[in-house]
């Protein structure tokens, strides 16, 4: 009796094997952002741009159905993450994570997706260490060194000689003005003066004032977008900065959710970028357009493209791999597709996106602002990664 | 000495912006000793309401910040009415609990409509022009904001210290029995002070929009800078608001100049010391 129990248990156990890897079946993939809060635009941009893939390509993929799960963490707040993502792995048995808008969030999570052999793709965090906590982190946004070494090249490229760092006093603002700073150093130019203003500030005219009389040509900035762009963009103009002839550079400050908020002051600002929701490509019109006719009250911004792009590799390696994550994850490296921001590739080494970095200008287009661009550097790897 | 008079008149520019926030606060919580966390939350609404009518409807600046006001005292009279009247009678505690409340429907309310993201208030371009002032560039909204920051203390002084209103208003909060027993009707006269400081905190709300820029998050992201204000002026001191919102600028101005670094440090440890040195506020004698 006992043994026929087991040959019971182990001819079960290899049937569900069999079916888990032969049959159709419906596998869920679960996204951790964030959906309420002040930071409640993350999780919605992510949500429609996963929606908008679906509705662009099905959720059949060889085969099987796709199921998103979503899970709310209310901002960046790590445990919660780490809470969430037990969650999903355990009662709702999901074999991909995806989301991710905070660095803590996605760094929380390490030590589960490693032990529990699933990848987690990166829509969003772009600290570039993220990627070295664990072998199952493939990331589908940009990190920090890569649109800022390229911001500075371009600057030293053309025409800036002395240069100011503005940048608000948290990780990622110090992060920034180290990779401009070398960046900018190595191609022979000068920083005249290195500035760190407090998160909260949204007074900015004494540190623009300061920037002024540094007597530099342009200007670096890096801000949260929000209240503290908003502010700071503003401050700019008035305090006459533009009239000085004096340069503004930055990277994701003239983000597309709140660019339009910004209003014309923003006009003329020049920042490098991954994604410009008005890239000029036939699979980006097409994103556009289908993402207009489903959210008429929502625009495209850099978190959505990380999200389409997430979609788009994980049915790549649910094709490739199932279930399985360990091969999944190698199916990842070197994976090449086209992009609505252009072409793309995922690093072998970091399992970052190697995309191109464009240099955009704020324009105004019919009723709206956009950021057009007009300049490219190609094939940019994440080059915060090895240091 | 450029810096110094660039320290001295931002620095006056952003405590007048500062002082415009809130003053409606100090009606409320010093003169009416209520402690109304839902302060910002009238701002938000004022703000909110300017936005749609500036953005959405292309009203002018003027008349949509006329209307924006009057719109939120219409809605604070029935909340006094029906709500707050009740949180009068509450300890210190539980009229935290009750106005944090109101303020989470408030955020609710606006991020269900509007959504979370920068809520702009168009004003006519001139306003952002910058001025030359010789020695620095001052943009033309924040002689504006100087200005009416001036026209309201003198305004408010005027109606505390000198008009019947202000010393029903000083009689009531003082004893509200004795008051009531002299044929003061002191339900009214709470009524019309409630009002007046939501509706000061929606002036002030849209005034400022420029340095604090209004959002869902409006209430709680700017909060403490609300009750410093009030907590450094002295409770019901309304001048003594404006000192302490003058000086607090001028101080935090100043370590941004100097000490761009520990800036923020710098003007908590300086808030610290005051209140060590003054525990009732800069202008209050302690009693």
């Amino acid at each position: 009796m006992k043994r026929l129990c087991a040959s019971l248990l182990v001819g079960s156990i290899a049937l569900a094997a069999f079916c888990s890897t032969a049959v159709a079946e419906t596998i869920k993939v679960g996204v951790i952002a964030t959906f309420s809060g002040p930071n409640a635009i993350w999780g919605k941009q992510f949500q429609e741009a996963i929606q908008v893939y679906v509705a662009q390509h099905g959720k059949e993929v060889a085969g099987n159905t796709v199921e998103f799960v979503y899970k709310d963490v209310g901002g960046p707040n790590p445990d919660a993450s780490k809470a969430a993502a037990q969650e999903l792995l355990i009662r709702e048995g999901v074999k991909y994570l995806a989301g991710f808008d905070f660095t803590p969030n996605a760094l929380a999570v390490a030590p589960l997706i490693t032990q529990a052999k699933v990848p987690a793709v990166i829509f969003n965090s772009a600290t570039s260490a993220i990627n070295k906590q664990s072998e199952f982190f493939v990331r589908t946004s940009f990190t920090l060194w890569q649109v800022t070494v390229p911001a500075a090249h371009w600057a030293a490229s053309n025409g800036a000689k002395k240069i100011v760092t503005a940048v608000s006093d948290y990780n990622p603002g110090v992060d920034a003005e180290n990779a401009f700073v070398s960046a900018f150093e190595e191609k022979g130019g000068t920083v005249v003066e290195k500035i760190r203003m407090p998160l909260q500030t949204t007074d900015f005219a004494p540190f623009l004032q300061r920037i002024k009389s540094s007597g530099a040509d342009t200007v670096f900035a890096f801000l949260p977008a929000g209240p503290a762009t908003f502010a700071f963009t503003k401050a700019y103009n008035e305090n006459g900065l533009k009239q000085a002839g004096i340069n503004f550079i930055g990277t994701g400050e003239t983000d597309e959710s709140t660019l339009d908020a910004l209003g014309d002051q923003a006009i003329g600002l020049t920042t490098a970028q991954h994604y410009s929701a008005v890239h000029d490509s036939e699979l980006n019109k097409a994103f556009r357009a289908k993402h207009a006719e489903m959210f008429p009250k929502s625009t495209l911004n850099p978190a959505s493209v990380g999200a389409y792009d997430g979609v788009h590799l994980i049915y790549k390696l649910i094709e490739a791999a199932g279930t399985d994550g360990s091969e999944a994850i190698e199916a990842a490296k070197g994976l090449s597709w086209e992009s609505p921001r252009g072409p793309v590739s995922i690093d072998p080494a970091s399992r970052h996106v190697i995309q191109n970095v464009y240099i955009r200008r704020v324009e105004r287009d019919g009723s709206r602002l956009v950021n057009r661009e007009f300049d490219v550097i190609e094939s940019v790897p994440d080059l915060g990664f090895s240091r | 000495m450029t810096v110094a008079l660039s320290i001295v008149v931002d620095g006056i520019a952003y405590g007048m912006i500062l002082f415009m926030i809130s003053i409606g606060l100090s009606v409320t919580m010093g003169l009416m000793r209520i402690v109304n966390l839902a302060h910002g939350g009238f701002a938000l609404l004022g703000g909110a309401c300017a936005h749609v009518l500036t953005n959405s409807y292309g009203i002018p600046f003027i008349p949509a910040l006329l209307v924006s006001v009057m719109a939120v005292v219409v809605l604070a009279l029935p909340l006094e009415r029906l709500v707050y009247r009740h949180i009068y009678r509450f300890s210190e505690l539980e009229q935290v609990l009750a106005t944090i409340g109101i303020v989470f429907i408030m955020i609710a309310s606006v991020n269900l409509f509007l959504g979370s993201t920068l809520l702009p208030i168009r004003m006519p371009p001139v306003v952002s022009s910058p001025v030359d002032l010789g020695f620095k560039v001052l943009p033309l909204h924040r002689i504006i904001v100087i200005l009416a920051g001036l026209a309201v203390v003198t305004a408010l002084y005027l109606l505390v210290e000198r008009t019947r209103f202000g010393i029903y208003l000083r009689a009531s909060v003082d004893n509200q029995a004795t008051a009531a027993s002299l044929g003061i009707d002191t339900p009214k006269v709470y009524l019309a002070a409630f009002a007046l400081g939501a509706a000061l905190a929606a002036f002030g709300g849209i005034l400022g929009a420029e340095l604090l820029p209004i959002e869902a998050y409006y209430p709680l992201r700017y909060m403490v800078l609300f009750l410093i204000v009030v907590a450094v002026g002295g409770m019901g001191s309304i001048i003594g608001s404006f000192v302490a919102a003058l000086s607090l600028g001028i101080l935090d101005t100043a370590g941004r100049y100097l000490l761009p670094d520990i800036g923020t440090i710098f003007f908590f440890l300086a808030i610290t010391a005051v209140l060590a040195l003054r525990p009732n506020g800069l202008l209050v004698k302690s009693s």
